[in-house]
């Protein structure tokens, strides 16, 4: 398409990833096209290892060649390299900006994690996994507030750094006993509402879908 | 040295890297602030309040708003203060990714594994281990170095830059650590490029004024691992 060659995006990217759906959803909150090019993680190409050669990792963005890595890292060079589009870190606002920062830094830190230890672990493991990530769910309900989305009245750079993580929810209930609904009814809340953006619709799998690839990825390593 | 744009208070501990990290950006971009030295035995009620997620320091608090962990810290000060002293982030949105990609790389490469190893409770293999992984790093960092600067002085070009912050702020630590693991991992003759601009960045005026003192800190180091070994002991 005439749009992808003008601007030359590209995103190496593995279709369950939660990193790589967050640069699909900001391109699409951006209305940037770019040419998608799914991975083969046990397989990596020649193209993957070249554009990202320290960590070997999707997503990468490439933009005109050149590759950018780390999925917040992509999100940030979006917002600065097309400016005339909309922002995704709240403009003219250091502040602001520096509150959006510590908030997905917080997303990365801790919920992948959790999330991972909750449905590799049993016994103490997975108890301390399960009370870690209601904790960590509630926490992240405090910094939303009252506001529609992170940061206020606009979809934002937290809401695209954790919004792929809502299809991953109902993983983390099956095996954490527990309920999102329940425990933070206002991220749920704000979940529902992320999922009526076209941007998100599009790139989030359903979450029978992430479950089951759980499962076969528990199956694949033996962990019963 | 300017009181531009308000005030600015920074909470934090002498020895600890993160605070240093604060300290070189606030130095550089010629910034007064008042510090607060914490006691984590006794988390001060300013720094409970300020920081109710890690309850960590650094915190920047400007005009009474707490900024926390120091990545976003370096670049608040840089985004707030943009008219004041020189830039850390370069101009160019993809020298600023490349920048971004290699300060989260010191922290997923570098900082980690050493970290594990400096808590005293590691087995000898887990301390191998750690030591293989952090000259790794090193290692990386040596092409990073030579890709960033491009013959000049610092990762940041002709002036120091993000990468050169967060890397400063661990400096006496990686040396320290020298002494404490008996590793060189500084080495001019693996990593000629690092270890010239350790020196260099070491002999910088606003290193000088804010780099916390090597033998305090081995002394500090030391005392930590004791007692450290000394639970260890107790709870075997």
């Amino acid at each position: 398409m005439a749009g992808e060659k003008k601007q030359g995006l590209q995103l190496l990217d593995f279709w369950v990833s939660p990193f790589g759906q967050r640069c699909r959803i900001a391109l699409d909150e951006k209305g940037l096209s770019y040419e998608y090019l799914e991975q083969d993680l046990a397989n990596k190409s020649e193209l993957l290892l070249r554009a990202n050669p320290v960590h070997k990792k999707i997503p990468v963005l490439l933009h005109a060649g050149r590759p950018v890595c780390e999925s917040l890292i992509i999100v940030q060079y979006l917002d600065e390299a097309f400016p005339a589009t909309p922002t995704l870190l709240p403009a003219g606002d250091p502040y602001a900006r520096a509150q959006a920062r510590f908030w997905a830094d917080y997303v990365d830190k801790k919920l992948y994690d959790c999330g991972t230890r909750l449905w590799k672990l049993k016994g103490d493991g997975h108890a301390q996994a399960r009370t870690e990530m209601v904790e960590i769910l509630r926490t992240l309900e405090g910094a939303l507030g009252e506001g529609r989305f992170f940061g206020g009245e606009a979809f934002g750079f937290v809401d695209v750094a954790l919004v792929p993580f809502t299809s991953w929810f109902l993983t983390y209930e099956r095996f954490g006993d527990l309920s999102v609904e329940k425990e933070c009814p206002k991220l749920a809340a704000w979940a529902k509402r992320c999922a009526e953006r076209p941007s998100v619709a599009k790139n989030l799998y359903p979450p029978e879908k992430v479950y089951e690839f759980i499962c076969g990825m528990k199956k694949r390593f033996g962990i019963e | 040295m300017a009181r531009v744009g308000g005030e600015l208070k920074l909470l934090g501990l002498w020895a600890s890297p993160f605070v240093t990290r604060a300290k070189l950006a606030l130095q550089i971009k010629g910034l007064s602030y008042e510090y607060v030295e914490e006691d984590l035995g006794n988390k001060s009620e300013l720094l409970l309040s300020s920081n109710p997620v890690h309850k960590a320091v650094p915190v920047l608090i400007h005009n009474g708003k707490p900024v926390c962990e120091s990545s976003v810290i370096v670049q608040y000060i840089d985004d707030a203060f943009a008219g004041t002293g020189p830039s850390l982030l370069p101009a160019d949105p993809y020298q600023r990714a490349v920048a971004r990609f290699w300060a989260a790389y010191l922290e997923d490469k570098l900082v980690e594994p050493w970290f594990k190893m400096l808590d005293g409770t590691r087995t000898r293999a887990e301390m191998g281990e750690g030591v293989k992984q952090m000259l790794a790093a090193v290692a990386t960092l040596e092409g990073a170095l030579a890709q960033c600067s491009k013959g000049r002085p610092f990762f940041g070009g002709d002036g120091v830059g993000y990468v050169d912050v967060a890397l400063g702020g661990l400096l006496v630590w990686v040396r320290a650590s020298e002494v404490l693991l008996g590793v060189k991992f500084l080495d001019a003759a693996r990593t000629p490029l690092l270890a010239a601009w350790a020196e260099r960045f070491a002999s910088l005026d606003a290193a000088k004024a804010t780099l916390p003192d090597f033998g305090r800190v081995i002394k500090h180091a030391m005392m930590r691992r004791g007692a450290a070994a000394a639970a260890l002991a107790q709870n075997n």
